[in-house]
């Protein structure tokens, strides 16, 4: 035990003796917490539109005047002619055109149907379909008013209730993504590294040539990292509950084992990345390319799962990320508990042991 | 024995990194594995420190073998790789704790053993084992080797790029750890410490030469080596490479180590010859034999 | 030996900060000489070394090499030297032909030239037959061999040796010193860095480097005279242990 605690103990000096990698450790995550909550979104705020109001009547005005004032829109420039539509895409300054048909008002009050153009720039093809969505509940809603002030007629609107995220806020879908990035990248990468440094400063051989037993060896390594992950984990969920908002629904203990369940399955990555590398940037390029590729590509953590290729699909059970992101989502945003986790704790448990079992076997005991 | 090696050979694909390798080390002997980079010499370190598995062959240390009581050897021996291999980020104090407390002792219980070494890197204990010069490293490395008491020593080129103050206070310090009673292997490239060791196996290209002590060595050779020295050291060698009766020519610093043929060498018949190659202030004297001069013999 | 000067310090000094690496160096070295430059590491070697071949300013003093002054004619002092360090020779994972053929070439060789020399060195140094293997292959005499060969393929007026024959084995050395001697009688300068005194004992001439100073310069037998001891080992320790 005293061989363990000393092994621990010097590991601790690496770590806070090397200040690049502790800036890293922990810079990363509030920097990405920050740079995907306030920078990375998909709410649209102050988008630059035109106006080719065609039939010039109290009715467009109104509409005009409404979107003018909500804070998605400001209206950049008003168009006479069709003929400048294209031009101002092609200058880039507006993101959407609103044209407004001849009989707009006339038509809208007798016919009770009106039409505007929402003219998009679609090579930005997310902030077009943003746009014309919001464009289109500004009338929906002015359409609505106007039956109330007129006349009330028959009129089924759709609505769409958005639940566990009602305001679609994107930070909310981030967090969870995020986080695993980083307990990925910190537990996996930085064990990983600091094995391999062993190996290529030659220390290694000194250690196999010792009493210290292989288990010894690993748990000493894996142990300061399960901490720094800790502490990591709950600088992001800090940070998401201050600065964003984001609501827990659920248990924060539960949320705490589930992250420290994560954080062990990564670092049985990170030895076993050790096992196979021998210098510190064999193993740095196979955690960066094989681990992190694959947790923002096919996690779900940007692209929904659903919509992937079937094969893509299967590949992506076998990533831990993507049980950890169903976990933590269902916990902070579903509010809901272990009897709904329990198959993706399961499996990610099953991962875990895997990883450790496999990289104590092929851990060698001599230098080939 | 301490340490018994018989006909241990390894290979690392196509190349013979040992071949056949044999000899024991007696407890308490200063034993010296002498050959050039490339040799080997790392190589059976590494299988009898048992990081490594020999291909063919059995060894023992300590009346271990190497391969089924790897656990045991691994309690015992001291190691210090050839590349420099302590933790460049820690101070030189907790580089020594650190490595008394993965053998479950402590600085104090074995100081006396280290005792005389450490005093001299004491005063930097507090410096980062980084920034240290290559000779205190050294010393550094072999406190760390000895903290557990090891009955055998395996020190692998311990002198290779230390300057030549801290090579010969190295060999010192080795001298009296013998004198402790701990068996030491040591290797390097450099003949010229072949003298300190009790005895020596000559190793090139993963075969043993000759196992002996060096004096003894250095006796087997049985021609006679004489130093030569004239104005023009190129010209010098290729003269003596046309001279009828050359056995051997070898540049050895500021002289060219000559042998002849024959038993009944004739010094001034030679320089008469030199002289007709227009080459002056030629000197020729009978010089001792080396272990270099052994080796080449051996190796040719 | 001619009497020419081929390398002349004057002066020499370089600070980084309040350490004096190099402090105040003075000596000439003559044309076809082997020179050794000896000392431990940090003594400065390496800093006094990198001024004369146009890598690192000098803070004061003087060099020419080769003809030109290490302040300020630097790229010309290049391409009139030749390098061969232990640590970095050749390129492990080209052919033997491939790196005569890349190092001709950074050396301004035309092609036709690059294709004569190789064909030349080949033949002297044994190696034709295995000219198409890649170098990682060949034992590490045969590598030192074909490196210093290298370093000559420009015709320099100076090769800078750093350490060449540490823990290469005895024969093999002796070929190599055997080289060194030859092109030195054609007339190139050799300079020799090393902290191995037996590569010392070697040299026509040695400087001996302690903390930045030069505290013996002559022939090896005249300072084992001076310090009355055997071999320059004992010259070296004498020196350090003032």
């Amino acid at each position: 035990m005293k061989r363990f605690v000393g092994f621990i103990k010097k590991e601790f000096y690496h770590i806070f003796r090397d200040k690049r990698s502790l800036f890293i450790l922990f810079g990363m995550p509030i920097a990405q917490i920050l740079l995907f909550g306030f920078a990375i979104t998909n709410e649209i705020n102050n988008v630059d539109i035109a106006i080719l109001d065609h039939s010039k009547n109290v009715n467009s005005t109104e509409v005009i005047n409404k979107i003018s004032s909500s804070k998605y829109f400001s209206i950049n420039k008003f168009l006479e002619m069709e003929s400048e539509i294209e031009s101002i895409f092609k200058k880039g300054k507006v993101k959407a055109v609103l044209i407004f048909e001849q009989n707009f008002g006339s038509n809208l009050i007798k016919e009770k149907k009106a039409t505007v153009q929402v003219v998009t720039d679609a090579t930005d093809p997310n902030t077009a379909n943003t746009v014309s969505n919001y464009v289109n509940g500004i009338l929906q809603q002015y359409q609505k008013q106007q039956n109330k002030s007129i006349d009330p007629g028959f009129q089924v609107l759709p609505e769409t209730k958005m639940m566990y995220n009602s305001e679609l806020k994107s930070v909310y879908m981030f967090v969870p993504g995020v986080m695993t990035i980083i307990l990925m990248l910190v537990s996996a990468m930085m064990t990983s590294i600091s094995i391999t440094r062993e190996k290529e400063q030659g220390t290694m051989e000194i250690l196999l040539v010792s009493p210290l037993k292989p288990v010894q060896v690993i748990l000493g390594k894996v142990f300061p990292y399960i901490f720094l992950s800790i502490i990591n984990a709950l600088i992001i969920i800090v940070l998401s509950i201050f600065i964003f908002k984001m609501p827990v629904q659920g248990s924060l203990l539960l949320l705490g084992l589930e992250s420290i369940l994560f954080i062990v399955s990564a670092l049985g990555l990170g030895i076993l990345i050790s096992t196979i590398s021998e210098t510190q940037q064999t193993a740095m390029m196979i955690s960066l390319m094989g681990l992190m590729l694959p947790v923002i590509l096919l996690s779900g953590f940007i692209f929904p799962i659903a919509s992937m290729p079937y094969p893509l699909q299967m590949i992506s059970n076998i990533i831990p990320a993507k049980w950890f992101i169903i976990i933590v989502k269902g916990i902070m945003l579903k509010g809901v508990g272990i009897q709904f986790l329990w198959k993706e704790s399961l499996i990610l448990l099953f991962m875990t042991v895997f990883f450790i079992v496999v990289s104590i076997k092929k851990y060698k005991i001599r230098l080939e | 024995m301490s340490i018994s090696v018989s006909h241990i050979s390894k290979s690392y694909k196509k190349v013979k990194a040992l071949e056949n390798i044999s000899f024991d080390v007696k407890p308490g002997e200063l034993f010296g594995l002498i050959g050039p980079d490339g040799a080997g010499k790392t190589t059976l370190f590494r299988i009898l420190t048992t990081l490594m598995l020999a291909d063919d062959g059995i060894a023992k240390v300590d009346n271990f073998d190497v391969i089924t009581d790897y656990k045991n050897i691994r309690n015992c021996v001291g190691y210090m790789p050839g590349k420099f291999s302590l933790y460049q980020d820690l101070t030189v104090e907790e580089n020594l704790n650190f490595f008394a407390t993965i053998f479950g002792t402590t600085i104090e219980e074995n100081y006396d053993l280290i005792k005389e070494i450490y005093i001299q890197i004491e005063p930097f204990k507090t410096r980062r084992a980084g920034n240290l010069s290559g000779g205190m490293k050294q010393k550094l490395a072999l406190c760390c080797a000895l903290i557990h008491k090891p009955t055998v020593l395996f020190l692998d080129e311990p002198t290779t790029g230390v300057d030549p103050v801290s090579r010969k206070e190295f060999w010192e310090m080795l001298k009296r750890l013998q004198h402790k009673g701990i068996t030491i292997l040591v290797s390097t490239p450099y003949m010229d410490e072949a003298s300190m060791c009790d005895r020596i196996a000559l190793i090139q290209e993963g075969k043993i030469l000759e196992i002996d002590k060096p004096e003894l060595i250095v006796k087997k050779h049985l021609k006679d080596i004489y130093n030569i020295r004239a104005n023009d050291m190129f010209l010098l060698i290729q003269s003596l490479k046309s001279y009828k009766n050359h056995y051997s020519i070898y540049p050895f610093g500021e002289f060219v180590h000559y042998t002849d043929k024959n038993k009944d060498f004739n010094s001034t018949e030679l320089k008469k010859y030199l002289e007709t190659k227009k080459l002056t202030n030629i000197i020729i004297e009978k010089t001792t034999v080396t272990i270099e001069d052994a080796f080449m013999e051996l190796a040719k | 030996m001619s009497t020419k000067k081929v390398i002349q310090v004057n002066k020499l000094t370089k600070n980084f900060g309040d350490f004096k690496a190099v402090n105040n160096i003075t000596f000439d070295v003559g044309k076809g000489e082997v020179f050794g430059f000896l000392g431990a590491n940090g003594a400065g070697k390496t800093t006094a070394m990198k001024m004369l071949i146009g890598i690192t300013t000098p803070s004061s003093g003087k060099a020419n090499v080769a003809g030109f002054d290490v302040n300020t004619h630097a790229e010309d002092i290049k391409k009139n030297i030749g390098y061969m360090s232990q640590k970095f020779a050749l390129y492990d994972d080209l052919t033997v032909n491939e790196n005569i053929t890349f190092f001709g070439g950074i050396y301004g060789l035309t092609r036709k030239e690059i294709k004569e020399k190789s064909i030349e060195l080949l033949k002297e140094l044994n190696l034709e037959d295995v000219k198409n293997m890649l170098v990682a292959s060949l034992p590490l005499g045969w590598k030192q061999k074909l490196s210093f060969s290298v370093s000559l393929l420009h015709n320099p007026k100076i090769v800078f040796l750093d350490e060449p024959t540490g823990g290469v084995d005895p024969i093999t050395r002796r070929h190599f010193w055997e080289m060194i001697y030859k092109a030195a009688s054609s007339g190139t300068t050799i300079f020799v860095t090393t902290h191995y005194m037996d590569e010392a004992e070697y040299c026509d001439r040695v400087s001996v480097m302690v903390n930045g100073k030069i505290e013996a310069l002559d022939t090896p037998k005249k300072l084992k005279e001076t310090y009355n001891v055997k071999s320059m080992d004992e010259v070296f320790l004498k020196l350090v242990r003032k």
